[in-house]
């Protein structure tokens, strides 16, 4: 086992932060990721509850996967997650009612994260913990990353602030349909939009650069 | 809570639609949308889990409650839809099996729906009585069939017409249900 250096940690980690970024690139878990993002507070915070449960579940799935039975693994995975959420619930509202006010139900839907249920069967029942976890914790801070991403720019625009911080003064017209529910979808469809263009013009500097070679 | 049963039915159907108000089961709204022979049935098989799944909700709540075992109520809401959803597999696979086949993995998927287990999570948060809880999740249910009803129909045309090749796929869905969900906030204040 000792070829597995720290290279190849890091390569599990980055997977989910750049290639394979839940939000961007697979388009899983939409629901908290259009619903929690109004102010990029909400959206950090649901980044990080998730991430632990992520991290969590499948740490405990991969050190249980040659004991569960392949027939009942599904309902073993979200018997497991549902436990983590259970936590994250409780230590939310202990920490921050306010908190727990705005992201509302949405902690709890933590649990119907395809991205999480994903991740224990794709890749934390096929490998030993340690890998598992770094690539749960990769695929949780690029959804964090990507929550972010929505999260900033609909606050900027629908509230003029950032982070609660005003940016342009009183004089402000603020843009509200980007906090409300069709902003979500417009924004992250304008992302989307944004990464297929950085895709296409990337892949066309490669050809070129292939052609003068 | 002072809200009618029809109240609550239409302010599920329309004015806060699950999809396009609330952001819930928007996995099989962008996945299962792209046919309107699948669309209904999905949202049809959809409703009945969401049925079956806030009755069984409430019992389980008023029991918990009983026992103070409130915190016990997100994996057993959870196991409960889990049964729910394999029962209509069965149901389907028994009596259509091309229609099985046709929703293919988005059938199991049913599970992590948010939908269903949000129409659980928010009668228990707004304390519904049984006729309410009822009317809610059949609102529920009926808002989430209209909108993949309305998305699919809509994405059938967009098939034949000519989109710039950059913005296809999920891109595109996704500005699409931005304008739908802009249309069903002219419903606001309809529920009262």
């Amino acid at each position: 086992m000792s070829d597995v250096s720290t290279t190849g940690h890091w390569d599990q980690f980055m997977e989910g932060i750049w290639r394979q970024n839940p939000v961007f690139v697979m388009v899983l878990g939409m629901c908290p990721t259009l619903a929690v993002t109004v102010s990029a507070v909400n959206a950090i915070s649901m980044g990080v509850a998730t991430t632990f449960v992520l991290a969590c579940s499948c740490l405990l799935v991969s050190m249980m996967r040659n004991v569960v039975p392949k027939e009942v693994r599904i309902a073993t995975y979200i018997v497991i997650i549902a436990t983590f959420v259970t936590a994250v619930d409780y230590i939310i509202q202990a920490i921050s009612l306010a908190l727990y006010d705005a992201l509302g139900a949405f902690i709890q839907l933590i649990v119907v994260n395809c991205i999480i249920l994903g991740r224990a069967e794709a890749h934390a029942s096929k490998n030993r913990p340690a890998v598992a976890t770094y690539n749960a914790l990769g695929m949780g801070v690029g959804f964090t990353i990507g929550l972010l991403a929505l999260g900033s720019v609909r606050e900027v625009l629908g509230a003029g602030t950032l982070f609660g911080v005003s940016l342009f003064g009183a004089n402000f017209q603020p843009w509200v349909i980007m906090v409300l529910p069709p902003g979500g979808f417009f924004v992250l469809g304008a992302w989307l939009l944004f990464f297929a263009w950085h895709a296409r013009r990337k892949e066309r500097q490669l050809r070129e650069a292939g052609q003068h070679a | 809570m002072h809200e009618t049963a029809f109240q609550i039915f239409v302010n599920a159907l329309l004015a806060n639609n699950f999809v396009l108000a609330m952001f819930l089961g928007l996995c099989p709204f962008l996945g299962v949308s792209g046919k309107l022979d699948t669309a209904l049935p999905m949202g049809v098989a959809t409703t009945f889990v969401m049925l079956v799944a806030s009755l069984c909700a409430y019992g389980l709540n008023l029991l918990l409650t009983a026992f103070h075992l409130e915190f016990l109520r997100l994996i057993s809401y959870i196991v409960i839809i889990a049964s729910a959803v394999q029962l209509v597999e069965m149901v389907l696979k028994k009596y259509s099996p091309a229609l099985f086949r046709a929703l293919g993995i988005y059938l199991p998927l049913i599970t992590t729906n948010c939908a269903v287990l949000g129409v659980a999570l928010f009668q228990t948060a707004r304390e519904y009585d049984f006729i309410q809880s009822m009317t809610f999740s059949l609102g529920g249910g009926a808002g989430f069939t209209l909108a993949l009803v309305l998305m699919a129909s809509v994405r059938e045309r967009l098939q034949l017409s000519d989109v710039p090749s950059l913005a296809q796929g999920t891109a595109l869905s996704l500005m699409l249900a931005g304008i739908l969900s802009l249309s069903f906030m002219g419903f606001a204040g309809l529920g009262g």
